[in-house]
């Protein structure tokens, strides 16, 4: 008689990261694996929280500016616009036509860079480690071109809370038109190296399929979920700046996958160069700075006391308590980076700091999803979902 | 015999007997000659300093000339660049990650943030990766460009250049 | 579904929440740049929130974003946890302010509805100490598992010099570099 035993095998738990080559940062995912199998992720994050939100409440509203840049490093430019235009809305402060032409143009070129290090990061994590090496020598044209703008190549802190720091001169404006004359040749090269490379392609068609449905529900913004199909581009749905006056599209994916969105983002190279072209022939004169705003000599001002308590509600229900308290005022103000929605939810005292600074940052919900992203893949489409979803950790831990 | 033997001073510390082709130096000058030319570090990168870390690596300002290739794992490596802002959860992985690496070993504290803390004073941070571990080089900026990374690397080397009897079992 | 017809915008859509939910409704402002806040108390935020996506009218499909806010000393009740939802066919923002005192600090999750939820309530939770009732894994996200305190209430310090009253994962790593710079092979 022949007593047939039943082998069981147990999950491997392993943790990749913090200190991990691919994992673009301090994030920490902790893998069950069955063989090569992902049987559960959980990321594990924090290990790059630096309290920005609660040193913002200390600063004057152009001094909590700086910390803006830290949050997705690779795009400095365009949080600190975001901020500008939310802390320009609460405090009602026009900015000249130039200067938000201007921001644009900046936003877009950032756009580029941000998209290069993105290339660059999944493209040498999968292995294709040329693609990095041609990408970032071309970064280099783009972080010349800032530091003939404003002296810093990766944390500029640009704008200020009513236009720009400074104007843009003619030998800047030639040399991002000579750039922007090369760009589409060396976007060419890029693809010529991975678009249809076998590895590529089995590596990044049909990995991480999220539905449309799905995406909205999860909370993706940005190219992840363009890539589903979604044309959900702040830009297009609330203009803010000069974006209402260029022509530009939004490309979409079909497919869902991690093809789709590196197409999506290749596109997008596209046509940020072509918004870079019609700022520049459309650049108006003017100012760059608005005089009136609030300079980086803004003191502190007392607390700004609110109205008294309206009457009571006619079905008697008691009007919120207000009493002699403070007045507050709140905004939140959304705008497209490069890796998704960048939102900045602001109350205000009347102090001249923020009361409260929330940032809604793209990467904190993208690490999210790959939680379900990553279940009953290998351990190297892993790598490639990390790449896709495109995060920094300076953004997610804030 | 009573001819002075031919030799010629060819670096400082090196000597050379250029017709029986013999170069006659130190155990020490070897040993750090061969260090510095090789340091390969261990890529720590934290945060917005480990941008310019990657673009010192890249094609513009190449890390390769120098001997120095990026390692994944801290056993195979001799350098940890800790780039960026260090805070209390992340203090107890970079020491035991410095700790699994083997000796002679170095530290590079790139950033204001590895230097003392940088803008970041708050709760959740560590001021300075001295608190944790000893360190050899500090390269301030916030980030510090790839050239001023270079320096440090060649500050480094320098140090290295001037180390003795620091192999074998005499350590 | 039927076509949209009313071109609905936030105060449309404050007006439609407030009809619906008279009662829990306390204030609709609007603030600056066309945003409309609705305070609501936080009972039935649940239902609340399930009628502002269901809606076929509204369709508020997307949560941009779960908040907190301490207003110690300044507001009651104290705590304030803002939901901001984003309609996609009317393109229009509007933010939800649930009112939490500070002697009940719980109000439901609203997992069920959006599944991206999840990490924005375990942050508001490590931040301010707002229980989420039925989250399944209602842990710490920013901070270390075993840390004291919620950092951004308005009664906790920036920096303080704790000295021994520190975090005890951070005291040990400090230790152990105490206890081995005899062995380091390098002066430094």
């Amino acid at each position: 008689m022949i007593i047939e035993k039943e082998l069981t095998t147990k999950y491997l738990t392993v943790s990749m990261g913090p200190q991990h080559p691919a994992t673009h940062g301090v994030l920490r995912l902790v893998l069950e694996l069955d063989g090569e199998t992902v049987v559960k992720c959980t990321p594990d994050i924090g290990y790059l929280h630096r309290g920005l939100e609660k040193l913002a409440e200390n600063k004057t509203w152009p001094a909590a500016m700086t910390l803006t840049s830290r949050l997705d490093y690779c795009s400095a430019v365009a949080n600190e616009s975001g901020y500008c235009l939310a802390v320009e809305k609460l405090l009602g402060v026009e900015v000249p036509e130039r200067a938000k032409f201007i921001r644009t143009m900046t936003c877009e070129m950032v756009r580029i860079a941000s998209h290069i290090i993105w290339l660059s990061a999944h493209a040498i994590d999968i292995g294709a480690m040329t693609v990095f090496l041609y990408a970032m020598r071309d970064r280099e044209l783009i972080l010349d071109l800032f530091e003939m703008l404003c002296g810093a190549r990766l944390l500029h802190i640009y704008p200020r809370i009513g236009g720009v720091r400074c104007d843009v001169d003619q030998k800047f404006l030639d040399g991002l038109w000579d750039f922007t004359e090369k760009f589409p040749k060396l976007i060419e090269e890029y693809e010529t190296l991975i678009d249809q490379n076998r590895i590529w392609l089995q590596r990044t068609k049909g990995i991480g399929i999220v539905s449309a449905e799905e995406a909205i529900n999860m909370g993706l913004t940005g190219p992840v979920l363009r890539g589903s199909g979604v044309p959900y581009d702040i830009r297009k749905i609330a203009p803010y700046d000069a974006y209402d006056k260029v022509e530009f599209e939004v490309p979409l994916g079909k497919n869902c996958d991690v093809y789709d969105r590196y197409r999506c983002r290749m596109e997008e190279f596209r046509q940020s160069n072509k918004i870079i072209r019609q700022c520049i022939e459309k650049l108006p004169d003017g100012l760059a700075l608005n005089p009136d705003a609030p300079g980086l000599d803004m003191m502190p001002g007392p607390l700004k006391k609110a109205a008294p308590a309206p009457a009571p509600a006619a079905d008697g229900t008691p009007a919120s308590k207000v009493e002699d308290g403070p007045a507050f005022t709140e905004i939140y103000s959304a705008t497209e980076v490069p890796k998704g929605e960048l939102g900045y939810y602001f109350v205000s005292d009347g102090t001249g700091k923020p009361y409260r600074m929330k940032v809604r940052t793209p990467s904190f919900i993208h690490i999210s999803a790959l939680q379900r992203l990553c279940v009953g893949v290998l351990v190297a489409d892993v790598i490639a979902l990390i790449g896709t979803v495109d995060i920094v950790l300076g953004e997610c831990d804030r | 015999m009573t001819d002075k033997v031919h030799m010629v001073e060819v670096a400082e510390g090196v000597k050379a007997i250029p017709e029986a082709n013999i170069l006659i130096t130190s155990v020490d000058f070897l040993a750090n000659w061969g260090r510095a030319g090789s340091l390969w570090p261990l890529s720590f990168g934290l945060a917005c300093c480990a941008i310019e870390m990657m673009v010192a690596g890249a094609a513009h300002n190449d890390l390769d000339r120098f001997g120095i290739i990026f390692r994944g794992a801290p056993r195979q490596s001799d350098l940890m660049i800790i780039a960026g802002t260090l805070t209390k959860k992340m203090a107890a992985v970079a020491r035991r990650v410095y700790d699994q690496m083997p000796e002679p070993r170095y530290v590079v504290a790139m950033g204001s943030c590895a230097c003392t803390g940088g803008i970041f004073n708050t709760y959740s941070t560590v001021q300075g990766v001295e608190k944790i571990m000893p360190v050899d080089v500090y390269i301030p900026g916030c980030p510090p460009r790839p050239e001023a990374l270079l320096d440090g690397m060649m500050m480094l080397q320098d140090k290295v250049k001037t180390e003795s009897c620091k192999w074998g079992g005499w350590r | 579904m039927g076509r949209l017809e009313i071109d609905m915008g936030p105060k449309e859509a404050a007006e439609a929440l407030k009809s619906s939910f008279a009662s829990e409704v306390r204030e609709i402002a609007e603030f600056k740049g066309g945003q409309v806040s609705v305070t609501v108390a936080k009972a039935k935020i649940r239902e609340m929130m399930r009628f502002l996506h269901d809606a076929p009218e509204l369709q508020f499909q997307f949560l941009s974003e779960i908040g907190g806010v301490d207003y110690m000393g300044k507001k009651e009740p104290r705590y304030e946890v803002i939901y901001v939802v984003f309609s996609m066919p009317h393109k229009a923002y509007l933010t939800v302010k649930a009112q939490v005192p500070e002697d009940d600090l719980a109000i439901d999750s609203v997992m069920d509805i959006w599944v991206g939820a999840d990490w924005r309530e375990r942050e508001c939770f490590d931040m301010f100490g707002i229980k989420f009732n039925d989250h399944p894994d209602l842990r710490r996200i920013l901070m270390p598992d075993d840390w004291e305190g919620f950092p951004l209430r308005k009664d906790y310090p920036l920096q303080a010099d704790l000295g021994d009253r520190e975090w005890k994962g951070y005291l040990d790593v400090v230790a152990l570099y105490e206890r081995n710079k005899k062995y380091e092979v390098h002066s430094r």
